[in-house]
């Protein structure tokens, strides 16, 4: 019984409600604004990377390299292209 | 009346006019000829509704090279303007309509379907699979491709052109300063087909990764699956950048949001940050599969293997990485400091690095070949050098300094032109040429075809060299017209005799398949070039399913090792093959896709919430819909594999 019972995915869905209610303190809380966008920004990864890794079973084929490279390349893109963005605008301009 | 005002041309001239007689007349004389031969069905069963990746490949090469047309059209006219000082042949307006209609057609509908039917026609065939991964997908791709195209193309004789240049830079694009309706069909258009295009990327890359023949590992791919595989993944990670440029460009055009206003937060800029985030990347998506192209042709015609193939696919991966970092190069002068340009510019000469690899590779794969000038290689031959050109004055561009020297001039405009024509166009037509017999049966014109080439080379060099003298010179690009005095008019009219000398390369290009149709033999066999990769190991005309039987695979060169060392690919017998059902359902959805762009551009608001309720309407059909393929049984196929042997 114990093989057949989804722990790990009963256990990661508790946990992403646990980072949902994480987030939405920053609503209810009085807090600044670099605090509150520092754990929503926090809270969204993580909670993306759950639902990639436990409910869509990245790492669950033969293809885990293929899929883990894509999402590193994906990531290493986004913020290269975020932080490009702000020397751009923000930094250097 | 009113509600057809908006149908109108804001800037009508005669040359509109007669295009409008002449679409209209080619219409009604394309309906009547497939009446009259009764092709209706024809079309339908095995054109429109097909998802067999060859006749997708056929129908994006079609498109094309009909695009190809449709750009050169408008640069001959954009050469003749310029020909003699203060000329008088297009308007200020008009000439902006058509160096934007020229920009975007030649990049995003003649160069992209270019690319696309080389994906679809070869990489199956070379990694020895029997369709894509997902062929219903790839027909939606291409039918979304087609609709975006035609739905631009229109553009010129209903309601008008896009005006803004191909880059469409707000302020310029917004309402304030594009009236008419012509930067709707930009951000709808090149939505549409934006989203087939992403599509292939996905495709094309499960594809790979997922149906390759048995034993061919990954560094065992044949390079133009290589550039393929690469170009696929920039379009996967570079695309939606571009997905929702368009969707907040539309957005500020249709429902006045704020995003790339001068005031209100917004901010103009932004726009040309986002495009170039997007654009940079999709100009390796074009040049990576010419470099796989060439890299094929190159080894076939020099007789020897691909030198450094390691080197070559880790050069692409860099580059891959590499055109992600690189942006703003294209707006050095936008107003950021030294810091964030002296980034962009190392960045930018870096990649010279990896692309200078991948010429040396070439270099010494020609060293001590038997190498035969055929014309696919004489296209490879004629890129060297002139591609190497391009490359030299892209990194005198890079170098931040000194752009604010170059930027936005004619030398830009021949930089670029001299990298994407010798890089990719020749690309297109080597391979063109090259993989023709393996579509049709039959070779075309060799004779004709170098001369097509030395043509195309020479219109090149007359067309694109000047243009970096007036550059430098201070001749902006852009500009509808100059005076006699700045002494731009004598190398600009040799630049029109280039231009115009490249338009007979293209007329003879044309004679050329005229003349194959009719006059080319027919006997040629499997593999005319003597190639060296899988795809040419199958019959010629290709049979529906590509292979009787699964190739089996132990080098990047399986099928040279079958001919040279009795390597056995078609080991096993013939079994029953499941192959995909054809389908109406992508054709149709893209026609309703077409109608919703159409109803979007001109705000039509019922026609488009009904067309996008249709679209909705084929996606919930085909999640309900069960296709499970059908199988070809094992006496069809040997029926066919024994017509095609030639035995009757």
């Amino acid at each position: 019984m114990k093989e057949l019972f989804p722990i790990k995915q009963v256990m990661g869905f508790v946990f992403s409600l646990i980072l949902t209610a994480v987030a939405l303190l920053v609503y209810f809380l009085d807090m600044s604004f670099t605090a509150g966008i520092t754990i929503l920004l926090l809270t969204a990864f993580v909670q993306a990377g759950l639902q990639l890794v436990v409910f869509m079973h990245a790492g669950e084929t033969e293809d885990k390299g293929a899929i883990y490279s894509n999402v590193y390349f994906g990531i290493l893109v986004a913020l290269v292209t975020i932080f490009g963005t702000l020397l751009i605008f923000l930094w250097d301009m | 009346m009113d509600f057809f005002n908006r149908f109108a041309i804001p800037h009508p001239s005669f040359l509109i006019y007669a295009s409008m007689v002449a679409i209209g007349l080619t219409g009604i004389a394309v309906i009547l000829g497939i009446t009259y031969f009764k092709k209706w069905g024809y079309l339908w069963r095995e054109w429109l509704t097909t998802v067999d990746h060859k006749r997708i490949g056929i129908m994006y090469l079609i498109s094309a090279l009909l695009m190809l047309f449709r750009g050169g059209v408008d640069a001959i006219m954009l050469r003749a303007q310029l020909a003699i000082p203060d000329n008088k042949f297009l308007e200020s307006q008009h000439y902006n309509e058509v160096f934007t209609t020229h920009g975007v057609v030649m990049i995003l509908f003649m160069a992209m379907p270019f690319i696309m039917f080389f994906f679809n026609f070869v990489v199956p065939l070379q990694i020895g699979a029997r369709d894509v991964a997902f062929p219903r997908l790839n027909a939606i791709s291409f039918w979304l491709f087609f609709m975006g195209a035609m739905l631009f193309n229109i553009s010129f004789v209903i309601g008008g052109s896009p005006d803004a240049g191909w880059t469409s830079y707000f302020p310029l694009a917004g309402n304030d300063f594009s009236t008419s309706v012509g930067s709707n069909y930009y951000m709808i258009a090149i939505q549409i087909a934006g989203i087939g295009t992403l599509m292939t990327g996905i495709n094309f890359i499960t594809t790979i990764f997922k149906m390759r023949a048995p034993g061919m590992k990954l560094m065992q791919m044949p390079m133009f699956t290589w550039s393929a595989l690469i170009s696929n993944l920039i379009i996967v990670f570079a695309f939606p950048v571009l997905t929702v440029l368009l969707a907040m460009g539309t957005m500020d055009r249709l429902f006045d949001t704020k995003f790339f206003t001068i005031g209100d937060g917004g901010s103009d800029m932004l726009w040309a940050n986002l495009f170039w985030v997007w654009g940079h990347p999709e100009v390796y998506i074009l040049i990576l599969p010419a470099f796989g192209l060439f890299s094929e042709i190159i080894s076939t015609f020099a007789r020897r293997n691909l030198y450094g193939y390691k080197s070559m696919v880790a050069s692409m991966v860099v580059i891959s990485a590499f055109s992600f970092f690189v942006w703003a190069h294209h707006f050095f002068t936008m107003g950021q400091g030294a810091l964030a340009n002296s980034f962009f510019s190392i960045t930018t000469m870096a990649i010279a690095v990896p692309t200078g690899v991948k010429i040396f590779n070439w270099l010494f794969t020609l060293w001590k070949g038997k190498i035969e000038f055929t014309t696919p290689m004489l296209y490879a031959m004629h890129f060297l050098p002139l591609f190497t050109l391009g490359g030299v004055t892209g990194v005198m561009l890079a170098m931040s300094a000194a752009d604010y020297q170059y930027h936005n001039t004619m030398f830009l405009v021949a930089h670029f032109h001299n990298v994407i024509i010798p890089g990719v166009v020749y690309a297109m037509l080597a391979g063109l040429t090259y993989y023709w017999p393996k579509m049709f049966g039959f070779m075309l014109n060799e004779r004709i075809g170098k001369w097509t080439v030395w043509l195309m080379s020479t219109g090149f060099i007359l067309a694109f060299i000047p243009m970096y003298i007036t550059g430098l010179d201070g001749q902006a690009r852009r500009m509808y017209t100059y005076s006699e005095a700045t002494g731009f008019a004598p190398l600009n009219m040799v630049a029109f005799i280039g231009a115009g000398i490249m338009a007979i390369s293209f007329a003879l290009l044309v004679y050329n398949i005229y003349y194959s149709v009719r006059y080319s033999p027919r006997n040629i066999g499997n593999d005319p070039w003597n190639a060296r990769t899988l795809e040419w190991a199958t019959h010629t005309p290709v049979p529906e399913y590509n292979f009787a039987v699964m190739p089996q695979v132990k080098s990047t060169e399986a099928f040279w090792d079958a001919k040279k060392h009795g390597h056995e690919i078609f080991k096993g017998k013939i079994e029953k093959i499941h192959m995909p059902n054809s389908s109406g359902l992508p054709f149709i959805m893209s026609c309703i896709f077409f109608v919703f762009g159409f109803s979007m551009i001109f705000s039509i608001w019922p026609l488009a919430i009904i067309s996008l309720l249709g679209i909705l309407g084929c996606l919930v059909y085909r999640s309900f819909e069960k296709d499970h393929g059908h199988y070809i049984p094992v006496e069809e196929i040997e029926d066919t594999e024994t017509k095609l042997r030639g035995a009757k």
